[in-house]
């Protein structure tokens, strides 16, 4: 297990920046997500920690060590390929076992711990068939069993689970949390798939455009976005985000509809242009919500319903506020009908704001 | 049932075309000339010996043709070209493949335009060039000629199979703890060698049979190969079918049986595992 540290780290191809002066230090036995949009930059990222693209400035640190310019294979990582990449002449075992072939370990020792990893794994019965004659999960299951035998100092995972179907997605990101259970280890995990992150991660990178829009724990860039990117791209279904006008206490949506300034921000004097963010969860029908009152400040509206979408447990119903459908969570739901007038209550104690820049002026709680 | 029926009909009559001068070949190379030059044709041989066979390997120092030296030379030229022509395709192959440099495009368009060259009109130049330099009637010269020949035509074949091997392969050996040339040889080159192993057919038939421009550049036994050879059974006013037939054979029989060895490689290659899921 080892420490990651970027600094300053740049990517161009040519006249383009793929990745413009990240920095980033990762701690031994950590859970780190990189998460954003695709071309942001985040799988450059992990191709340059594992040597597999050159870096144009700055360092890497692996374990403490600078590792700009040594070649992958004396980088002492692991990664997991969004292809997979299992080699398609070796049987599984071989696949396994490849790393320590080729760094010369005795065939008892390479046994063992092909055994031990396909133990972990439960990948005993599959050891003799070729990766053609796997399933998806199964060949996700040998990646990752090549990943642990060599017993990295850091484990890469680029998108792994993007090749799954649903189910079998869901079923891989908890066999993947178990495992990180059982082996700790220092985990750089890619993806575009904001629940992944959340679910696995200890800490989540977001990035945009090549540079770190926020990192945190989960909870952070859920609670605590630090900008309006990354409140619109964490959290399913998405954050209400809308451009609004503050005038007089008031803020104004396009259109005239308007929601009182949140109480603890009376006395900011912000004004001007900016963006509220309510999460579904934070406005819903009077009386389906999440919370109890007490320490939310609420503002009641009749607006009509648009469209509902139920799923069982709860029923997602849009309303129209402001010249835009809010999304809004129903608990307990019971049925509606699309242009019936409902009672919202906007909790605005947990209202975002975001200013012109897109940065934050006033989180959640 | 109809249309397997037609299926096997068409099937046989395709091999009918495909295997009856073959066939016809054998068949002359085991018979005496009058029979084969009987109108009409003799289509039941009555009497079929080896003569022809013993004549061409025992009937040196009686104006015989000396098989043994053309098949050598043969072997020779066509080995050796063959295992130049697939090394530099290999090289230049997955460099197309993988690599960007300037030029590239241009490059690969100038080695496909080679091809668009009749090789008969090179024979002229080739001529020149070679009698000046010395090359004429060696085994360097032909050597030379097929690997120039063929080189275009492998770079061409195995690109294409490189191509189908994934980067990611290459990459992950890397981060496995290979050096880059340890996971060409233990990756990369397993997977392309179906392709490598076709591109080494084509070159050595390219080689192996090739007339019109050995004829221009051989002329003695230190160098003649065995489709020039064949020309040995002609002389002012006769041809001697028969042997001419039997040499056509010793020709194919090498050939075939390489075709084969490795067609079984080939086959089974094709087949290696899809890599996504």
């Amino acid at each position: 297990m080892g420490t990651v540290t970027l600094e300053q780290l740049v990517k161009r191809y040519g006249a383009v920046e793929a990745v413009r002066a990240i920095d980033l230090d990762i701690s031994k036995g950590e859970f780190v997500a990189l998460v954003g949009p695709s071309g942001c930059g985040k799988s450059t990222t992990l191709r340059m920690i594992a040597g597999l693209e050159e870096i144009t400035s700055g360092t890497i640190r692996i374990g403490g060590e600078i590792v700009n310019d040594l070649p992958p294979r004396a980088r002492n990582i692991s990664m997991v390929f969004q292809s997979y990449a299992l080699y398609p002449h070796m049987s599984v075992r071989e696949n396994l076992g490849f790393s320590l072939k080729i760094a010369k370990r005795p065939q008892a020792e390479i046994d063992a711990r092909v055994a031990e990893a396909s133990d972990i794994l439960h990948l005993r019965e599959l050891l003799d068939r070729r990766p053609s004659q796997l399933s998806g999960g199964q060949r996700q299951r040998v990646a990752m069993g090549r990943a642990i035998v060599r017993k990295p100092q850091v484990f890469l995972f680029d998108e792994p689970l993007s090749n799954l179907d649903a189910k079998l997605r869901a079923q891989m990101r908890t066999e993947i949390k178990l495992l990180h259970a059982r082996v700790p280890s220092t985990v750089i995990y890619v993806t575009h798939d904001q629940v992944e992150a959340m679910t696995l991660a200890d800490r989540i990178v977001i990035m945009r455009d090549g540079l770190i829009e926020q990192v945190g724990s989960p909870e952070d860039v859920f609670h605590r976005p630090a900008t309006r990117f990354v409140a619109s791209f964490i959290g399913s279904p998405t954050m209400n985000l809308f451009d609004a006008e503050i005038a007089n206490d008031r803020i104004v949506f396009a259109g005239g509809d308007w929601l009182p300034i949140p109480d603890r921000l009376k006395n900011r004097a912000i004004r001007g242009r900016v963006a509220l963010g309510l999460r579904p969860d934070d406005v819903y029908p009077t009386g389906h919500g999440l919370r109890s009152a007490s320490g939310s400040q609420l503002v009641e509206r009749n607006l009509a319903v648009s469209v509902t979408e139920p799923l069982g447990n709860e029923t997602l119903v849009f309303v129209a506020f402001g010249g835009h459908d809010w999304v809004t969570r129903m608990l307990n739901p019971v049925p509606l009908e699309a242009g019936q007038t409902i009672g919202v209550s906007f909790d605005l104690a947990r209202a975002h704001l975001f200013g012109e820049d897109g940065r934050a002026i006033a989180t959640g709680d | 049932m109809g249309a397997g029926a037609a299926h096997s009909a068409a099937l046989f009559l395709a091999m009918l075309v495909i295997c009856a001068p073959g066939a016809w070949i054998v068949l002359n190379s085991l018979r005496p000339t009058v029979e084969i030059m009987a109108k009409p044709p003799v289509w039941i041989p009555r009497r079929l010996s080896l003569d022809a066979y013993t004549a061409m390997f025992g009937g040196l120092g009686q104006g015989g043709v000396p098989v043994l030296d053309y098949f050598r030379n043969s072997l020779i030229v066509s080995i050796t070209s063959t295992v130049i022509a697939v090394a530099v395709g290999i090289a230049g192959g997955y460099a197309f493949a993988r690599y960007r440099f300037k030029g590239k495009s241009a490059l690969f368009l100038g080695l496909m335009l080679t091809r668009t060259v009749p090789g008969i009109a090179l024979s002229l130049p080739l001529f020149i060039i070679f009698a000046r330099t010395g090359l004429i009637d060696t085994h360097l010269g032909l050597i030379f000629t097929y690997v120039a020949l063929n080189v275009p035509f492998t770079i061409w074949l195995i690109d294409g199979f490189f191509r189908q091997v994934p980067r990611d392969l290459a990459e992950a050996a890397q981060i496995d703890g290979c050096t880059p040339w340890q996971a060409f040889w233990q990756v990369e080159f397993p997977l392309a060698g179906p392709g490598i192993a076709s591109a080494a057919i084509f070159a050595f038939l390219t080689s192996w049979n090739e007339f019109a421009l050995a004829s221009q550049l051989t002329r003695s036994v230190n160098s003649k190969t065995l489709p020039v050879g064949l020309l040995d059974f002609t002389s002012e006013f006769t041809i001697d079918w028969r042997g001419m037939c039997a040499l056509a054979v010793v020709m194919i029989a090498p050939a075939l049986a390489l075709t084969f060895v490795i067609q079984k490689r080939l086959v089974s290659g094709l087949t290696f595992g899809a890599v996504k899921g």
